[in-house]
């Protein structure tokens, strides 16, 4: 007899683990948003501020000094990859810019290294993950913590570009670049900003991934996670970030338990993949993402 | 550690080789180090190859190296990638005096075994590598010492058997196999299916894909299987991530049993209160207590020649590993010193050592390693050397032994891994040796 409890408790797992790739997939977007960069850094910029964070409580500072001194150091490092990166680069073509954040990647991981070595380190930020037992299906209490983050996340994010100048600047900069500069707005400012609270949500991820992996080096593979959720949700949308990573959690999760042992498991990394290259040949800008339309 | 420091090690692994260490001359034994300090794997690079310069200082500060030989080593950054390691290969291999190869990777070994064997050095895989390389009539120069992947999955179905009571106790109980999705993972899977045969225990194989920082899926089918173990066979991100999961579904972790690479404070600190109670296999206690240790905080790092930064490490599972191989490394050039003579040796006869290391409790009690590790007993055929295994129990802080020395099934193994290596001799057209007299190479 088919076991539905146990498909609900799969299901579950894997909608709430899909909330934690959306965590991710935010920061993609943001500067995908904006700037129309893939920025494959933000796995390496998790990192860096997980590492912060970490090296800083266990050195004796404080919760909250550690979190501010290294909300700090994501924003000094987004005026910075602006400053150094961005600004020298600015009219050159996307694949230019994309490289620029692939070796921007190494150089954050590199130095993450250098300053606060290899060691791998835990994370408690207080939150058990001691199961909930609702009528014999667990429910995870760090995850369903995670998803209330990720929707706080959200709505501030959805608050904030609807409602605050530079919320509206970053808007008007994601529609139309040159319309934004011919208005007057001043696009380095934006940028900056924008690596700034892509910064901000490196952070929040880094601190919910490394509290659930441990603060490592393989931290920043979980990029890996949130490419599917861009290309599903698409690249440029905040809600699309919330949907793709609902639909691939769940979908992947499914798809290892019940599809798996046809293959041998271990299906779960490129079922993913394939949910969101099928979408890709019937709708190529995601759910979510804008339509591009150019005049030929 | 400053930053300073840090990046002076990085620097000096990547561009000058000279800086880090020393180069051989006469009356030298050359150790090529193609180490990871860097990358995602830095942290077992540095306690593992930490613990073995370690002892090799301490050889060279308190006995003025190895009968007068003096020890010397140069690092080659790797950051665990392949084609690193044999560049490395490329460019230390003809430094004078070449002692052996300890590259702690099983991707780097394999590329190296036909290299090594053309230039006739010994290539050591403590606790990993090919599994049939364990036989010296085919590898003459490969020597996977104190434990090969089969035995340590003789050893873990070992010690469960001795947890329930023995060995006919296994017969109806449930046991999973939670695999790294990689070459190294999948390598024991008809181990443990022949074990099921032979001890009548119902499993089941279960595959996390790389990295393995996602394992909802596969812990919730454990769970519904209703296990009574679980064997975690990891690698990386993939250990913390499996207890802190095994958690999360309501799986007791006293009864997830790692093996020799799911076994470090590397594994478990990532995981915090989740790790409690979890066990792991490790053919060397972990802890500073045992005299060698106590031997290489007073001289080395009293000299300031340590090579762990955090001082914390010592002792640890990867720094104890390093000292253990250290010690094998040494005394294997030892007992080729006797027969060669005390001076700078080819690598063809420190092969000849290593074929010869027999170490009893006794002698490794003289080493200062009682309780450290048991005993080897390699010989001309055998490469692995009976290796004994222990169980460790992580309590939150620390691992505590929990089991005696186990010794794996030896004689079941033995012709499983016969028959791999005569495939492999007749692919490669490799002439099978029938005695440690027998000339060795291709």
């Amino acid at each position: 007899m088919f076991d539905y409890q146990f498909l609900l408790e799969v299901l579950i797992g894997g909608l709430l683990s899909g909330v934690m790739y959306s965590l991710v997939a935010i920061g993609f977007v943001l500067i995908y948003k904006t700037s129309g960069v893939l920025n494959f850094a933000q796995g390496a910029m998790l990192l860096f501020a997980a590492l912060t964070f970490v090296s800083l409580v266990e050195r004796g500072t404080s919760f909250v000094v550690a979190l501010a001194a290294t909300l700090a150091v994501m924003i000094a490092l987004g005026i910075a990859v602006e400053r150094a990166v961005l600004r020298p680069l600015v009219n050159q073509p996307p694949i230019t810019l994309f490289m620029a954040t692939l070796g921007l990647s190494y150089i954050i991981e590199g130095a993450a290294q250098l300053l606060w070595g290899t060691q791998v380190h835990g994370l408690d930020i207080g939150v058990s993950d001691i199961p909930f037992d609702v009528g014999g299906v667990f429910i995870s209490r760090f995850d369903l913590f995670a998803a209330a983050v990720a929707g706080s996340l959200v709505a501030l994010f959805t608050l904030f570009f609807r409602y605050t100048r530079t919320g509206l600047s970053f808007r008007a900069v994601a529609d139309d670049q040159f319309a934004a500069l011919a208005v007057g707005l001043r696009l380095p400012r934006v940028w900056a900003a924008v690596w700034t609270a892509a910064g901000i949500v490196a952070l929040v991820a880094g601190l919910l991934w490394g509290a659930r992996l441990g603060v490592q080096f393989s931290l920043s593979l979980v990029v890996l996670k949130a490419l599917p959720v861009l290309v599903l949700g698409g690249f440029d949308s905040i809600a699309g970030a919330i949907v793709g990573g609902l639909l691939i959690g769940a979908t992947e999760k499914l798809a290892e338990v019940y599809v798996g042992p046809l293959f041998g498991g271990g299906i779960e990394a490129w079922a993913a993949y394939v949910v969101a290259l099928a979408l890709l040949l019937v709708r190529p800008s995601g759910l979510f993402g804008q339509k591009l339309v150019e005049r030929v | 550690m400053t930053v300073f420091r840090r990046m002076k090690i990085a620097l000096g692994a990547a561009l000058a080789l000279g800086l880090a260490g020393t180069v051989a001359q006469a009356d030298e034994q050359f150790f090529p180090l193609q180490s990871y300090r860097v990358g995602p794997y830095a942290a077992g690079g540095t306690g593992f190859f930490g613990g073995f310069i370690d002892y090799l200082n301490l050889i060279n500060i308190r006995d003025g190296g190895v009968n007068g030989v003096k020890l010397t080593w140069d690092e080659g950054e790797t950051q665990y990638e392949v084609e690193r390691g044999v560049e490395v290969y490329e460019r230390l291999k003809n430094r004078p005096g070449v002692a052996a190869w300890n590259p702690l990777s099983v991707g780097i070994a394999y590329a190296m075994i036909d290299r090594i064997t053309k230039d006739k050095v010994p290539l050591i895989t403590i606790n990993h590598g090919r599994t049939d390389s364990t036989d010296g009539r085919v590898f003459p120069y490969v020597f996977p010492l104190l434990l090969n992947p089969y035995s340590e999955t003789s050893g873990i179905v070992n010690y469960i058997a001795s947890r329930e009571g023995g060995p006919d106790k296994l017969k109806g109980k449930k046991i999973i196999v939670l695999y790294h999705g990689s070459p190294y993972g999948k390598e024991t899977i008809p181990i443990y299916k022949l074990l099921a045969d032979k001890y009548g225990f119902e499993l089941e194989q279960i595959e996390v894909p790389h990295p393995g920082n996602e394992q909802q899926s596969q812990w919730l089918s454990i769970r519904r299987a209703k296990a009574d173990y679980v064997v975690l066979r990891g690698w990386g991100v993939m250990n913390p991530v499996a207890l802190k999961t095994a958690q999360k579904v309501g799986f007791p972790a006293d009864h997830i049993i790692g093996n020799v690479w799911s076994n470090s404070e590397e594994d478990v600190i990532p995981a915090g209160d989740a790790a409690k109670g979890y066990v792991a296999i490790t053919t060397q206690a972990s802890g500073a207590e045992y005299p060698v240790l106590q031997e290489v905080i007073k001289t080395v790092y009293g000299a300031g020649k340590g090579n762990l930064d955090d001082k914390k490490r010592i002792g640890s599972v990867y720094h104890n590993l390093g000292i253990v191989n250290g010690i094998l490394n040494v005394e294997a050039i030892r007992i080729a010193q006797e027969k060669f003579g005390k001076r700078t040796l080819t690598g063809d006869e420190v092969r000849w050592g290593f074929e010869h290391l027999q170490l009893d409790p006794a002698r490794v009690e003289a080493l200062g390693a009682k309780g450290l590790f048991h005993s080897i007993n390699v010989t001309w055929d055998n490469h692995e050397g009976d290796g004994r295994v222990t169980f460790q129990q992580w309590d939150g802080a620390k691992w505590k032994v929990v089991s005696d020395w186990i010794a794996p099934d030896w004689a079941a193994l033995r012709p499983i891994i016969e028959k791999s290596a005569a495939a492999y001799a007749q692919e490669h057209g490799i002439k099978i040796r029938t005695s440690g007299d027998d000339p060795v190479g291709q």
